[in-house]
């Protein structure tokens, strides 16, 4: 059966970096992603990202239904941004060219669709990231990795079962929901948009409810264990950083540092092509 | 000897509850002892197991008085990490206490929260898993395993720890017969060759003894009211008084009038000494007269040719084809994947299938979507907390009715006809919150019930409830089968449930239909049994010990015996 945004075992140069590499690659990514505007570099990150995906071999069925729901939201994002603040692009750009009438007031004009068009670069160069980080990471080497750098292992522990949790959480929320639609709460796309998501609602009671059984169940088998009992622990699962992470470190650290300066060296993050 | 357990005067009460949970406890257990626990849902059995882990007091507070200790140190002295060293705790629910993503992982999870380095680690996982016979499995995840390899992986993540006493909450809960047969015997040589203290909680005693165990504590609420060999108790009637289910030969030994005796030893059917009895058990089986009951001709629901994978070189379903009849009360039964719960789910339409038909009444079903079976075909699932998404017992019996527009009147008429029935309409107006499991459980089926499906069918009815409880809602589903004419399909690998309480078993095993007949006749086929990893019943070896030709008809008897007898004819609505 399908499970989403799951990690899965592969021979890929990716699925072989260490999850700290991966973490660390991870942050400079999204934060330079999140830190520039410049056209151009958007442009770069989006076709590595591209081509990031095609090496990890990530297959469509992992990440499509999140992908189109992140998609969903874009649209909604770039939609409000418009009707909120129509004179973002030109505030930016300093110049007008007014392309064509939308309704009452608002006009579309060329420097507002090129900056909507930057958020809409920046979301296409993180979500990539956050999927492949995901489904080509184990959880619990991730978990040791970040307990190696100097991260409590508490808490990279909540993060892994978390994970760990993904793919049980998505069998309960099948079952149930089968389970629902027989009583009669439709769910397929038989129903209106409203009517699904205010039946949701006889999905997530049960799921949530569910759930608690499962942390109950999960704490006490930890405890039972030993878990928590020292500050330290070691890791069945721990990696030695190799020549390749510490590459892909470096490599990642000056191409961030390479793309601010190139972003920032003239003054603002906004690359303008309107003069 | 010193006691490695011992618990003089021991009162507990949960910080949440007004009375003791468990009361004056005495009880002494031995380094390397075998030592059974049993007793009825409630009855503190588990409190007692949380008392020896550390769970209590150290994840459930309350007050406790009296004196205890374990390995000669005081628990309340020390912490649940200090316990957890010197005693190992299976859980119940083996898909629950998984924490590692990869066998190798999860057994390691002690020896990781030890600061055991890596190389050290690694020799003692694979010495472990080695020891449980699980060291081929060392990669997989440990949700991808049969239920039998999962229990193997569990107790390997205890024994790594190198604890002197083993605790096994329920072991057996979520077994096939087969596969829990294996269990005891795996823990039995762990007992032995392993020398520990081995304490195993159960309320499935028939099967726990497949293996001696040294002793057995019966609880009951909230106290020892027996601590004895097991040839002793069973020869005596505490257990049917505290609502434990005696091993069914001992049970038919009790009808035929024997007066069963210690010396016979009836902790095992092997070793029964049956000369005493064979007499008066023959008689009796000539005494019992099976009515003829004449089944419906009328087909209800019918499958052909039914086919299905989810990869198209693994089948799970192959060309299954078999007919229900109008108010039959049939099992689906067979091992963990066999392909049970994915039969349910092509007849609810869950699944599409790859080749086959499903007929209703005549009709094929095929093109209906899932919300109009779920009119006709009702399914409940095993977990009531899967289904329930209302706060309010009434809403949640009435959803299927309301999302489907029905006027308020006919709602409020219909809800309380079904909660009537299901012995729920004094609750009507209570949060689900406040009721039992087994409660919970007939909200789920009375919200089915509402909506006049024709078939029902229901996952594990009866699963993790002991004997009293089983009763309760199979005596329900009797009544709604007898008195309300409803066609019940149950899946269970619970042999006691098809043999008492169905007309028919059909058998799956590896997705092929092995077999489609009475109860009793799966049951004392041997190699039918052990295809479907299914356990031939002990009644078998006991008409076979007591020279009776047919013992079939000696199974068929004792249950329609047992049913007229003991269980009574009406359900306390």
């Amino acid at each position: 059966m399908g499970r989403v945004l799951t990690y899965e075992e592969k021979d890929t140069w990716m699925h072989r970096l260490c999850g700290v590499t991966k973490f660390v690659f991870f942050l400079l990514w999204s934060m330079t992603s999140m830190m520039t505007y410049d056209t151009r570099i958007l442009l770069v990150m989006v076709v590595l990202s591209i081509i990031l995906y095609r090496t990890s071999r990530t297959r469509w069925r992992q990440v499509g239904a999140v992908f189109k729901f992140i998609l969903l939201f874009l649209t909604i994002n770039l939609i409000a941004i418009f009707f909120f603040s129509p004179g973002q692009g030109t505030k930016i750009y300093g110049t007008d060219t007014p392309l064509f009438h939308v309704v009452g007031p608002y006009v579309m004009n060329a420097e507002q669709l090129f900056y909507e068009f930057n958020v809409f670069l920046k979301y296409m160069t993180v979500v990539p990231a956050v999927f492949i980080f995901i489904v080509t990471t184990n959880p619990s080497e991730f978990a040791a990795s970040l307990n190696r750098v100097g991260i409590s292992y508490k808490f990279g522990y909540a993060f892994a079962i978390a994970l760990r949790y993904i793919p049980d959480v998505q069998d309960d929320f099948r079952t149930i929901r089968n389970a629902q639609e027989a009583r009669g709460i439709e769910m397929s796309k038989k129903a209106k948009l409203s009517s699904r998501i205010k039946n949701m609602a006889a999905i997530i009671f049960p799921l949530v409810f569910s759930s608690m059984d499962r942390i109950d169940v999960v704490s006490n088998a930890m405890e039972l264990r030993g878990f928590g009992k020292n500050k330290k622990r070691t890791w069945y699962m721990a990696r030695e950083l190799k020549p390749l992470d510490y590459t892909v470190i470096i490599v990642t650290a000056l191409a961030s540092a390479v793309a601010l300066f190139i972003t920032y060296h003239d003054g603002n993050r906004f690359y303008n092509p309107f003069v | 000897m010193e006691p490695i357990i011992s618990f003089s005067n021991f009162t507990f009460k949960y910080r949440t509850q007004v009375e003791p949970t468990l009361y004056d406890i005495n009880l002494n257990i031995y380094p390397g002892e075998k030592v059974l626990i049993i007793g009825p849902s409630g009855s503190g059995k588990s409190t007692l197991a949380h008392c020896i882990n550390g769970l209590v007091p150290f994840s459930y507070s309350g007050d406790i008085t009296g004196e205890y200790s374990i390995c000669g140190k005081d628990p309340k002295k020390m912490d649940i990490f200090g316990l957890s060293q010197m005693v190992g705790t299976v859980l119940q629910d083996t898909d629950g206490q998984f924490i590692g993503l990869t066998v190798a992982e999860d057994i390691a999870f002690a020896l990781e929260n030890d600061c055991v380095p890596g190389e050290e680690m690694k020799r003692k996982v694979d010495e472990v898993a080695d020891t449980v016979h699980a060291k081929e499995l060392l990669l997989n995840s440990p949700f991808a395993l049969s239920g039998g390899q999962k229990q193997r992986v569990s107790m390997a993540g205890v024994l790594v720890d190198d604890v002197d006493i083993l605790l096994f909450d329920e072991p057996l809960a979520n077994l096939d017969p087969a596969t829990g047969k294996t269990a005891i015997a795996l823990i039995d040589e762990i007992h032995k060759t392993q020398k520990k203290t081995v304490l195993i909680i159960e309320h499935r005693l028939e099967d726990a003894l497949y293996r001696d165990v040294d002793r057995i504590i019966l609880v009951s609420e909230g106290r020892i009211v027996c601590d004895a060999k097991p040839d002793e108790l069973l020869a005596g009637d505490l257990l049917r008084e505290h609502g434990i289910r005696e091993p069914l030969y001992v049970t038919a030994l009790k009808h035929a009038g024997c007066t069963v005796t210690e010396d016979s030893h009836p902790a095992h059917i092997e070793t029964l000494y049956t000369d005493l009895y064979k007499e008066k058990v023959k008689a009796w089986f000539e005494s019992v007269s099976l009515p003829e009951k004449k089944p419906s001709s009328e087909e209800i629901l019918s499958v052909s040719r039914l086919g299905f994978s989810y990869a198209p070189d693994k089948p799970v379903l192959k060309d299954v084809s078999f007919a229900i009849r109008r108010g039959e009360m049939t099992a689906i039964v067979g091992k963990n994947g066999a392909g049970k719960t994915t039969l349910s789910n092509l007849i609810c339409g869950f699944l599409k299938p790859d080749a086959g038909e499903i007929f209703l009444e005549g009709k094929d079903i095929t093109p209906l979507s899932v919300k109009e079976r779920g009119e006709v075909v009702g399914l409940v699932m095993q977990n009531p907390n899967q289904m329930i998404s209302k706060p309010m017992i009434y809403d949640e019996v009435a959803l299927g009715l309301s999302v489907r527009g029905f006027p308020e009147e006919e709602i409020k008429e219909r809800v309380y006809r079904v909660l009537k029935i299901c012995g729920l309409y004094q609750f009507r107006n209570w949060p689900v919150g406040a009721l039992s499991f087994g409660q919970k459980k007939r909200v789920t089926i009375a919200s089915i019930l509402v909506m006049d499906p024709k078939v029902i069918i229901l996952d594990e009815p009866t699963a993790g409830q002991d004997y009293r409880h089983y009763t309760e809602i199979m005596e329900f589903l009797k009544y709604l089968n007898e008195g309300q004419g409803i066609t019940i399909l149950m899946i269970t690998h619970d042999m006691h449930l098809m043999l008492e309480y169905t007309d028919r078993a059909i058998v799956l095993a590896d997705g092929e239909l092995l077999c489609d007949d009475k109860p009793a006749r799966v049951l004392t086929d041997e190699a039918l049994a052990q295809r479907a990893y299914l356990k031939k019943t002990s009644l078998y070896e006991l008409a076979d010990k007591c020279d009776i030709a047919d013992p079939v008809m000696f199974t068929e008897r004792f249950i329609y015996y047992e049913r007229e007898n003991h269980h009574g004819t009406s359900v306390n609505l």
